[in-house]
């Protein structure tokens, strides 16, 4: 095959190669290790506390979570009301 | 103003010490007042790129515990005026250097009036890396054009953005710079290696220079030369030209094409 590519005048560009593969693998690892998700806990705890002022709620009644979709990130934010004050 | 400088790449081997040799010998050139250390507690090696191993008496460990203060631990280099090199301990182990140690030696200097201060990291993620980049003003991370170094230095990259000082405490964030060294620009041209412009798109940081791969550098650390002190060899003018961008000056890449050898020069060689 050596000999084939050399008549040919073809060689395999490794190189090429290379920076797929990191673009890949770093993308996925990017979205890994993102600081952005170490702020979440805290804002949860900190949305509970404002809410809490006006109507008392479950400690796990705040969802808060972060996705990616394409190049956007979606920050999702779940508050579940206790009953009475949803009739109200 | 201090400027606190990070020579950095998470890889070993990839010329963090060659870099910050020249890095810091580059700008005291230029007349400023710059102290270089070693954070690499263990494996002491700036010293030797440095050419002063024979003259370590104090080292940084020996500062931060109190054992001798920056003046006796200070090598002054004897080639350029304002160039002062801090060793790494030999001895002791890599838990012997903390946050506030750092922190007092960093300001230390600073109340010394450096202009700059050059730390040299460690390899890999841990403590050292950690304590090294922690009160980083700009960083330079070094990386050469294969796979694993690449995806190294975009790691660090991101440490950089969350785990220092200035991310930590909400500051403006470090300035990164992207060195890349041992470049051979014969082999970008066949698709051997990768590109210059590969390397920018997927690490997008700007471009502080290209060392190209050159013998001068082996060269330099036989002797203890920092590489830039050698003008007449390419990697010590790619160096100054890294200085100078470092210094806000616009310079034009070089090296970064093959050099076409005539028939004559085939012949005669050279």
């Amino acid at each position: 095959m050596g000999l084939l590519n050399f008549f040919r005048g073809k060689k395999e560009n490794t190189a090429k190669l290379a920076k797929e593969r990191l673009q890949i693998i770093i993308a996925h690892e990017r979205a890994q290790n993102r600081p952005s998700h170490e702020f979440l806990p805290k804002l949860e705890k900190e949305l509970l506390d404002v809410i809490r002022r006006y109507v008392q709620i479950a400690d796990d009644a705040v969802k808060v979570k972060l996705d990616r979709d394409g190049d956007v990130d979606v920050l999702e934010l779940n508050i579940v009301l206790p009953d009475q004050v949803a009739k109200e | 103003m201090s400027k606190i400088l990070v020579v950095t790449s998470g890889k070993g081997g990839v010329g963090k010490t060659t870099t910050s040799a020249s890095i810091a010998t580059g700008l005291a050139l230029r007349g400023h007042k710059v102290a270089v250390i070693d954070f690499d507690v263990g494996l002491r090696n700036l010293d030797l790129i440095m050419g002063v191993e024979r003259r370590v008496v104090y080292d940084f460990v020996n500062v931060v515990q109190g054992e001798a203060n920056l003046t006796q631990a200070l090598i002054k280099d004897k080639r350029i005026e304002n160039l002062f090199v801090l060793a790494a301990s030999q001895t002791k182990d890599k838990d012997a250097l903390t946050e506030e140690g750092v922190k007092k030696v960093l300001d230390g200097l600073k109340s010394d009036g450096f202009d700059y201060i050059v730390c040299d990291s460690p390899a890999g993620i841990e403590k050292g890396a950690q304590l090294a980049m922690y009160f980083a003003d700009e960083a330079i991370v070094v990386s050469n054009p294969e796979v694993s170094s690449v995806r190294d230095a975009d790691r660090m990259l991101g440490l950089l953005a969350s785990k220092s000082h200035r991310a930590v405490n909400n500051m403006p964030s470090i300035k990164q710079h992207l060195l890349v060294t041992r470049y051979s620009p014969a082999r970008a041209e066949i698709g051997e290696m990768m590109s210059i412009e590969d390397m920018m798109e997927i690490l997008a940081v700007p471009l502080l220079g290209v060392i190209p791969e050159s013998p001068a550098v082996l060269n330099a650390s036989n002797s203890g030369q920092p590489v830039i002190l050698d003008q007449e060899s390419d990697a010590g003018q790619a160096y100054a030209d890294a200085i100078a961008r470092l210094l806000g000056e616009e310079r034009p890449l070089r090296f970064l094409t093959v050099n076409k050898k005539g028939f004559f020069s085939r012949l005669f060689g050279n």
